[in-house]
């Protein structure tokens, strides 16, 4: 059979069908097996034998044999999830995320678990347990993060598609940095019951694949309504409905606050460049104004650390996960804590516990939640004349393993252009769209809440009629 | 500007030992966090109501009905220190 690497998930069924899905998983494995990405954490003993299953019982379900990937936060029941951190040792979840139950419905094959920052806090999968995982494009660069690992087996030819989540940018950076397609969903339009949580109100799972069809086809599995997540919305989105290559009378918007004095020239026109080819295939742009996106940092950082230092504090040693000898309960738990987390997890619970602490709360918290609503209303406002907004996705393309890992001010600065997007829950897709000494520079389109259809037909046109998604790493082809 | 008592502090209420030495470098790395996150106090935010999440949905109740949960052996799997089908832990002093 022919290399299964960087398949489209159309492909990959063709594959199934002249061959077997028990084949096709097999060349994933093979390919997993020599890969030095360390882009997997754990892969998956059943695989095969959940292929074989799935060819036995005549490829029922639309995504029947298909292989995927999924970041190590989200459950699967009977595999590890370690969220890429010590203090998780050993766990195995007792049961499934809901988003693993409706793949598993469609027939698809879980490969394995993927690499991450350390719950989900971070840029670049430098803060795992595991350590990095490598960028395809240049084995020195990070993939980015968190969902570094899921983007990296992606991009290199590991597996079609992968799921990760997104609190601040986790799959929009990792899909520009790794040069895949990456998409944020709509706050609630996709069940976060069994994702270990990070900040609850900022994140979402989230699809990474090789191209706009195959999120899709991805979401239109995960997407719906799921009682057991109380802050899921019941709306149908037609996702692989939006995949239409025409976009005449589209206007977008361009928010002149996401082209700041930190974006890398290249990247800077490598998205104008684009632009200009939406405009060539008859769209509209004009600039719009959105004067509290320079805040809206600060007040992502401050949200989401006071939701990790409250959603952190369930890992105490007791039920599961790593346990330190102490002379008390309270001794215990500290030194498991201190033991158990790494230094970033570590750093943003103690700035999350005073921000939200006696006398600073009002200060920082209640403040942050103020400028979100500003932030809200600015996305309300440019999204009211446009259909769709385009930015950068990074400020910069893929930087070197260790360049900022030790200044965790320089490392935030990165999500400047994809955190926004979580404080007002809107849906948000990064394509590639071109590149710099090599590396992949990545195009954020942003809509409406609920409006998917807008932006996937917005990138999937795009990428029908550039090539940028057909270029492969050539360290690992 | 946090203080070393400060952060001995919040390691207390966080419940995470820190050294000396991680009291001084914590200090120093959350203070230039903070100092980043002072810009929010140019925003006038009298009149703004706080975002907590963006989903509009509220008090989302179910009925009480009871449904299967895990077995015991199944919750207990994670962990060497339990007793009598039950978590163990340290006492609390």
């Amino acid at each position: 059979m022919a290399e299964v690497k960087w398949m489209s998930v159309a492909q990959v069924k063709e594959q199934i069908r002249d061959s077997s899905a028990e084949e096709v998983t097999a060349r994933y494995l093979e390919t997993i097996e020599k890969s030095k990405l360390n882009g997997y954490v754990a892969v998956s003993e059943k695989a095969v034998e959940q292929a074989k299953e799935i060819d036995s019982k005549g490829h029922q379900g639309p995504l029947a044999g298909v292989p995927i990937a999924i970041k190590d936060n989200i459950s699967v029941q009977g595999m590890q999830n370690c969220c890429g951190s010590k203090i998780l040792e050993g766990y195995v979840p007792p049961f499934n995320a809901h988003v693993i139950e409706k793949l598993q419905a469609a027939g698809a094959v879980i490969l394995g678990k993927t690499n991450m920052d350390e719950f989900a806090m971070g840029s670049s999968t430098e803060t795992s347990h595991y350590g990095p995982t490598l960028n395809p494009w240049d084995l020195e660069r990070v993939p980015g993060g968190s969902s570094g690992g899921s983007a990296a087996v992606v991009a290199g030819g590991e597996a079609p598609f992968a799921l990760g989540s997104d609190t601040g940018g986790s799959v929009r950076c990792p899909a520009a940095f790794c040069g895949i397609v990456g998409l944020k969903p709509t706050y609630g339009s996709v069940s976060r019951y069994g994702v270990v949580a990070y900040a609850n109100s900022l994140e979402q799972v989230g699809p990474l694949a090789n191209n706009v069809s195959d999120i899709a086809a991805l979401m239109d599995v995960i997407g719906g309504y799921d009682s057991r997540d109380s802050t899921s919305i019941d709306r149908k989105i037609p996702y692989q409905e939006a995949l239409k290559d025409d976009i005449k009378g589209l206007k977008i918007g361009i928010p002149k606050e996401f082209f700041g004095e930190g974006i890398n020239p290249d990247v800077e026109k490598a998205v104008w460049d684009s632009i200009h080819r939406c405009e060539d295939l008859g769209a509209s742009w004009e600039e719009v104004s959105m004067p509290n996106i320079p805040y809206a940092l600060a007040s992502y950082y401050i949200i989401a650390m006071s939701e990790a230092s409250s959603n952190l504090a369930r890992f105490d040693g007791t039920r599961y996960g790593y346990r330190e000898k102490g002379e008390n309960w309270h001794s215990m738990i500290s030194k498991t804590r201190a033991e158990g987390f790494g230094v970033e997890a570590k750093r943003r619970i103690f700035l999350g516990t005073y921000a939200l602490s006696a006398g600073y709360h009002d200060k920082y918290y209640l403040k942050a939640l103020k400028v979100r609503t500003l932030i809200k209303q600015d996305f309300d406002k440019a999204l009211s004349k446009t259909d769709v907004l385009m930015a950068p996705t990074m400020p910069n393309p893929a930087f070197k393993i260790g360049e900022k890992i030790e200044d965790p001010l320089t490392l935030y600065l990165s999500d400047v252009n994809t955190c926004p997007i979580n404080l007002a829950g809107v849906p948000s897709i990064s394509v590639p769209c071109g590149f710099t000494d090599g590396l992949p520079i990545g195009l954020q389109v942003i809509g409406k809440p609920f409006d998917e259809v807008s932006i996937l037909q917005a990138a999937y046109a795009f990428e029908q009629n550039t090539d940028h998604h057909t270029k492969r790493p050539p360290e690992v082809a | 500007m946090i203080t070393k008592e400060d952060v001995e502090h919040i390691g207390w209420l966080a419940r995470i030992e820190i050294s000396e030495q991680e009291t001084t470098e914590y200090m120093e790395k959350l203070n230039s966090v903070l100092a980043y996150f002072g810009q929010l106090d140019e925003l006038p935010t009298e009149d703004v109501p706080p975002t907590y999440h963006v989903a509009e949905v509220f008090n989302v109740f179910r009925e009480d009905v009871v449904k299967e949960s895990l077995p015991q052996e199944e919750v207990l799997a994670n962990t060497e220190h339990k007793q009598d089908g039950a978590f163990k832990s340290p006492k609390i002093v």
